[in-house]
């Protein structure tokens, strides 16, 4: 199956996409770039997992995708409002 | 790894690869364009659009697969529409945050010359 031969190859490209999102959360010169680059970061670790469950078989990792996507998104909320009301809560 | 439980037609294996490409063609471009581009607008830009298209591409790729082998789940429909929904608000919210951090980013007014 081709798919099959194509899978660890897509699993490299993610991989590649967030070494490259992690040089721009070392890099980034301001806060709000290192915030995208943590949002792009989660975002394709959900992909690259959710790749990795199809190239195991594994059905367990898409609950943990779930969380990440939750948690992730809470994250990005959370770090903006800081950044804009410099609060969390208030 | 665990072989396939069942041989995949050619049609829906084409199509798994394709999804598969596009998806990962599509991340990859928008990390490069977070690494590339010079602006953090322009920044947003790439992420913000080629990763969620990236991403949900290889979600329907996953649950196309996962119901053609009849385990099929609503998980990865359920994280597709989930970042489709938050993506355009934590964009807006980092525009904000970007806006608020530094007012010398906010475009000038309209109406109003120099």
């Amino acid at each position: 199956m081709m798919f099959f031969t194509l899978l660890p190859w897509a699993i490299g490209l993610f991989v590649v996409a967030m070494l490259l999102t992690t040089w721009r959360l070392w890099r980034g010169p301001d806060l709000s770039d290192r915030i995208l680059a943590l949002d792009t970061l989660y975002i394709n670790a959900l992909a690259l997992l959710v790749l990795v469950g199809v190239w195991q078989g594994q059905q367990f990792v898409f609950e943990v995708a779930l969380l990440i996507g939750l948690l992730g998104f809470i994250g990005t909320v959370v770090l903006s409002r800081f950044v804009i009301k410099g609060d969390i809560v208030q | 790894m665990s072989a396939p439980v069942q041989e995949l037609p050619l049609w829906l294996d084409v199509l798994l690869c394709a999804l598969l490409v596009v998806g990962a063609f599509f991340a990859l471009v928008g990390s490069w364009g977070l690494v590339k581009l010079s602006d953090f607008f322009k920044r947003l830009h790439g992420p913000t659009k080629a990763t969620t298209l990236g991403v949900g591409s290889a979600l329907i790729a996953s649950a196309l697969y996962f119901g053609w082998q009849g385990s099929w789940s609503a998980h990865e429909l359920l994280i597709t529409l989930f970042l489709f929904l938050t993506a355009p608000v934590s964009a807006h919210l980092l525009i904000q945050a970007v806006l608020a951090n530094e007012p010398k980013h906010r475009p000038p007014l309209p109406g109003r010359k120099g």
